[in-house]
């Protein structure tokens, strides 16, 4: 995986003039479910970008070569190759339909020693698998109760540390976070490290616990910070402080007095995803109406941006979006009730070393890149 | 965007401490919007296996949020338990949305226990001594028998255990078993990556014959030197 600071990565954010470099994907209003982007993943290297879909087709684009006659064009991502992973199975034995949805593509880093995997089977365990046994993977955590009426909590996301390969963690639907260390136990039901902000008792509502939830959580490539995403907010914690995080950034504070109806729609319930910039020095996170958010840790500024057709012209800057929370509406501000929460951003990914993003919108995806000056 | 019917101001609307949140409680609208919260979580509950995609947490999260209710109007003493013997299985149309809740002026909520609907003295009394944990747990599955006091809602016909087993199917065997029968050719993409990062790219059937046996194997294959690879993609999929 590429190392903090490499590579000459500027902070990401504010500094950067984004702009559109292509999309991919149908045009047509009609969105097939199965055509659904799932996930997105950068390798190692950023040559090769993958994406996932609820028809269980994954797609990988390769970077094309510096075009000398272009040269204000970065290597543009082309379709290298696209396979089915599977198709949907019957298990006739449990009467049940297996779902061809790919939930995660995993690139495997170059140098990796370890060639370990883990695999979140289901919201109730974590598996291990080790690329040389393919038959069997080791179950490491398992949080299933004897009594399934007294389920209150489920995993919802876990990851690998980059650089202890011994070391994972996972998040819950109660916001917390918990670190194994598998060289302590085969079964890793006692965490080493419990994170876990105490909650605020003057914003304490109904819908409190489930906006706690955490929908992704991602270590920082130099291993030293991990993030996690809950309905509302990215919070970065420093893994050596347990108590509460360094850093909250509010990604749609705005939709804090609609849980109401965010909750009678189902969208409370969607799972964002958060990622990194090669450098740790900027975070990115998906909302609706196809907007995005960027945080620039260092400079503490933050910038909202959109995906959409609209702004796709080769090398058309990307204009900040606001979203008008109250009072009087500024033109080109949107306000809170014209969100389209059906144009949601879950999946995002930055490339590992360059200012390239690569952006899901439903079944749309955008890469966009920062002019060079 | 909102639903119909459905005021702004959520049950968390309140900025001003205990007592207002106390005062706020004990207002009409604050009742009839925490009720109708739960009458909507019960039809979601009810409806989870007709989602798109069984969504475990999105259940579990739901049912945490029915408990919550319970308890706090448990402590308010709104909450009622009925006798096993009047409980009817109530089709969901009693559930009444939450537009006919907010649109209908007369559905006040009562104060207190025991006020004119006609209930058990002595059941609502022992209600109000049971601690709300114990009233979770009662093995006539009071949890799920919510009697307002506006209509005798009745039981579901699914328990949460059941709701929750349903959408927990997954074995630790279910992954492999799912590749079991994927056709080989498709490990081959693994080689053509692979030739294409270790070295000058060529076309896809070269680059398969050459490498036609290099890893990324099925579960029936043998296993590979892993130093082979230069990088691997692995697709993860849940069951």
């Amino acid at each position: 995986m590429a190392g903090a600071g490499g590579g000459g990565c500027p902070a990401g954010g504010n500094d950067l003039q984004w702009c559109f470099s292509q999309v991919k994907g149908a045009i047509d209003e009609d969105v097939a479910e199965a055509d659904i982007i799932s996930t997105v993943e950068f390798n190692y290297s950023g040559d090769l970008l993958a994406t996932g879909d609820k028809g269980g087709r994954v797609v990988i684009f390769q970077r094309e070569q510096e075009n000398k006659s272009r040269p204000h064009s970065r290597g543009e991502y082309n379709v290298y190759s696209t396979f089915q992973s599977h198709e949907p199975e019957f298990d006739y034995l449990k009467s049940l339909e297996i779902e061809e949805k790919i939930n995660k593509i995993r690139w495997l880093p170059q140098q990796n020693a370890a060639h370990f995997l883990l695999s979140t089977n289901d919201d109730l365990r974590i598996n291990l698998w080790h690329l040389e046994i393919t038959d069997r993977s080791f179950n490491i955590v398992d949080i299933k109760p004897a009594n399934m009426e007294e389920l209150t909590e489920v995993i919802t996301a876990a990851e690998f540390h980059p650089r202890q390969c011994n070391v994972f963690v996972y998040s819950s639907s109660k916001g917390t976070v918990r670190l194994c260390d598998m060289r302590s136990s085969a079964l890793c039901d006692r965490h080493s490290k419990f994170f876990e902000e105490p909650e605020d008792p003057s914003s304490r509502s109904f819908f409190s616990e489930i906006i706690s939830s955490i929908s992704d959580v991602k270590f920082s490539h130099s291993g030293r910070y991990m993030m996690t995403r809950d309905y509302l907010s990215v919070k970065v914690w420093d893994l050596n402080m347990e108590s509460r995080p360094v850093e909250t950034h509010q990604v749609h504070e705005y939709l804090r007095s609609k849980l109401c109806s965010l909750y009678e729609n189902d969208c409370i319930f969607d799972k964002f995803e958060c990622c990194w910039n090669g450098s740790d020095s900027a975070i990115m996170t998906g909302s609706y109406n196809n907007f995005f958010r960027m945080f620039d840790r260092n400079t503490r500024r933050d910038v909202t941006l959109e995906a959409s057709r609209e702004n796709s012209k080769p090398r058309a800057s990307l204009k900040p979006r606001k979203v008008c929370t109250g009072g009087k509406r500024k033109k080109d501000e949107i306000s809170v009730d014209s969100l389209d929460f059906n144009k949601k951003i879950l999946h995002t990914a930055w490339h590992p070393a360059e200012n390239i993003i690569a952006v899901a919108a439903t079944n749309n995806l955008y890469i966009f890149q920062d002019r060079i000056n | 965007m909102f639903a119909r019917g459905l005021k702004r101001k959520c049950a968390d609307g309140e900025e001003d401490g205990e007592g207002a949140l106390a005062a706020l409680r004990a207002a009409p609208s604050y009742s009839l919007q925490r009720q109708s919260l739960l009458d909507m979580s019960l039809v979601k509950l009810q409806l989870c296996h007709m989602l798109v995609e069984p969504n475990l947490c999105r259940s579990v999260l739901i049912a945490n949020t029915v408990r919550q209710i319970q308890e706090e109007m448990t402590q308010d003493g709104t909450w009622r338990v009925t006798a096993p013997q009047t409980v009817g299985r109530a089709p969901l149309d009693r559930l009444v949305s939450t537009e006919i809740l907010c649109r209908s002026a007369r559905e006040a909520e009562p104060p207190g226990p025991g006020l004119g609907d006609g209930h058990a003295p002595d059941m609502v009394s022992e209600l109000c001594v049971v601690p709300s944990a114990q009233a979770l747990q009662s093995p006539q599955s009071s949890v799920w028998e919510v009697d307002s006091p506006r209509e005798n809602r009745g039981s579901f016909p699914k328990s949460l255990d059941q709701i929750f087993e349903t959408l927990d199917s997954k074995t630790p065997g279910a992954v492999e078993e799912l590749f079991s029968d994927v056709d080989s050719s498709y490990y081959d993409l693994d080689a053509v990556l692979t030739g294409m990062v270790g070295g000058a790219k060529s076309g896809h059937s070269d680059t398969l014959d050459a490498l036609a046996s290099a890893p990324a194997p099925p579960p029936s294959s043998s296993c590979k030197d892993l130093g082979e690879l230069d990088h691997v993609v692995e697709i993860l999929v849940e069951t």
